[in-house]
């Protein structure tokens, strides 16, 4: 499925604006006419990106800087991924690509091509929550919330590989995942449960 | 981010062929570290060379070693099978790096280029010579508390980050590369430099290389043992660590290799403990006399005093849970 980029609009006029001041800017003498407006182009290249994100297809055009995490918020609405440290400090960004737990902040969106995105809007089946959403809530597993959903899908991340045999493990397996509230013992207690459930997540 | 041009190549001809072509491109892995210095504006390649596709993400053992492509993530290494068998130092030290999600991003060659984290190269309003040649050390006098006791130079103090890079530099690995003229190995102890006048340079991979595995020869070691002392419990950058490997019949040391991390601008191996160790029995006074021998020639500058006194508990922690 296509999908519009519903801010394409102002942020290529953005980008038309920024190129006609560094137009402006430059020494009339520097100025090859042909050769300026291939640096410009350049510059401003936009790279075909396919991937599935929430069992969805989407067929998109990014420039490289753009961040899975950006794509994600800033392009698409799925504002569920947080952006906190936005340098793979905190986890807030958690998402999985092709099934594994990754800091998105810290990947090129063009780095996902062809590949498979979950992200915590993508966990629940219609009204059914994932079970580690229940257990989060049955454990009071957030304050704030702020690190919730990055902390849910580092939690399968976790189960997935095989970690959350303890509760020690729980904690150094999540370690990538900083809450500033101070939920861990609720956290910790919700992960030792979903492991103990035994569900395939 | 200031934006660059992108490309996707599928073999390492292609990845080699596009480097040399262009000396401000990069080749992005894993992106764990790049990404997060072209945010700060320390690093601003002209183009990215996107080598994911490669076809390096292979483990395999023969009677001379194990060979771990270049692409497989730290967290699959760390977990392999054939690593835990025979070289579980490689796995501690791996699991002791980052967090579950940088592991499963990070690559092995990534994890090699690594930058420094001294936060004054992270800084570009601060003076570095590694970021800007001749530009100055702000952790000279600064706040040097995480910094090198060895091996630095009035140039530079920063020390490598890497824990998987300590425990491969006492396994004696290699690294292999690409590039024009063909495939090359250097020697792990030979492959990251010291800072000396050019602390621009980290390692000694020439314009267009590229690593395509790392090879870690079969040994005789049965006692290994990793440890790493950081300011938290998990997730940081080690103050010092240590990896031990040890290779012990009827309670004698018959041979042993000792590197130590954030100690250094590269993995530090202990070469005259090591020597000192060949032949000793597993004594608590040997451990000791072999701490003190370790740390015999550090330098430390204002805030990292510390780290001496550190750095000989860890290497006898180390050789005590190595051997116990």
């Amino acid at each position: 499925m296509d999908t519009t980029n519903k801010n394409e609009g102002r942020r290529d006029f953005l980008k038309k604006s920024t190129a006609l001041a560094a137009l402006t800017i430059a020494s009339p003498a520097l100025i090859k006419a042909g050769d300026n407006d291939e640096k410009i182009a350049a510059y401003f290249e936009k790279v075909p990106l396919e991937l599935e994100i929430n069992g969805q297809a989407y067929k998109l055009s990014v420039e490289p800087r753009v961040t899975l995490l950006d794509l994600l918020r800033e392009q698409l609405g799925l504002t569920g991924t947080k952006k906190g440290c936005d340098h793979g400090q905190c986890g807030c960004c958690t998402v999985h690509v092709d099934g594994k737990r990754i800091n998105s902040c810290l990947s090129l969106a063009v780095m996902s091509h062809g590949k498979k995105v979950t992200t915590i809007e993508g966990l629940a089946k219609g009204e059914e929550l994932h079970p580690m959403q229940e257990a989060f809530m049955k454990h009071d597993g957030f304050q704030c919330g702020y690190c919730t959903p990055g902390q849910i899908m580092s939690a399968i991340g976790c189960i997935r590989e095989g970690h959350a045999n303890t509760a020690e493990d729980v904690r150094e397996y999540m370690s990538g995942n900083i809450c500033r509230c101070g939920a861990y013992p609720n956290i910790v207690d919700a992960i030792m449960e979903v492991k103990k459930g035994g569900k395939q997540l | 981010m200031i934006n660059f041009e992108y490309t996707r190549v599928n073999s390492a001809k292609a990845a080699v062929a596009a480097k040399s072509k262009n000396v401000a491109a990069q080749f992005i892995a894993g992106g764990t570290n790049l990404v997060d210095l072209m945010k700060k504006g320390v690093t601003a390649p002209q183009r990215l060379i996107d080598i994911n596709a490669l076809p390096l993400k292979d483990i395999s053992s023969d009677a001379k070693g194990l060979s771990i492509g270049t692409l497989v993530p730290n967290s699959v290494a760390a977990e392999n099978k054939l690593v835990l068998e025979k070289y579980p130092l490689l796995a501690m030290a791996l699991n002791a790096g980052a967090s579950a999600q940088l592991r499963n991003m990070a690559t092995v060659g990534g994890n090699i280029m690594q930058r420094t984290r001294c936060p004054y190269f992270y800084d570009i309003t601060m003076p570095c010579n590694k970021r800007i040649p001749q530009s100055g050390c702000g952790a000279m006098e600064g706040y040097n508390r995480m910094h090198a006791i060895f091996g630095a130079s009035d140039k530079c103090i920063a020390v490598h980050p890497s824990d998987m890079c300590v425990a491969l530099a006492a396994l004696n690995a290699t690294v292999v590369i690409s590039g024009t003229k063909g495939e090359k190995k250097i020697p792990f102890a030979n492959f990251h430099r010291l800072p000396g006048d050019t602390p621009e340079l980290d390692n000694n991979l020439q314009t267009g290389e590229l690593i395509t595995a790392v090879h870690i020869p079969a040994n005789r070691f049965n006692r290994s043992y990793y440890l790493k002392v950081r300011d938290r419990l998990s997730y940081a950058f080690a103050l010092v660590s240590v990896a031990v490997a040890l290779e012990v019949t009827d309670g004698s040391i018959r041979s042993a290799s000792i590197a130590m991390g954030g100690v250094a601008h590269k993995p530090w191996r202990l070469t005259e403990v090591e020597k000192y160790l060949i032949g000793k029995s597993i004594t608590a006074n040997v451990f000791k006399e072999a701490a003190e021998i370790g740390m015999k020639n550090a330098k430390t500058y204002q805030h990292n005093q510390f780290k001496v006194k550190m750095g000989k508990s860890a290497i006898v922690e180390a050789l005590t849970k190595a051997t116990s």
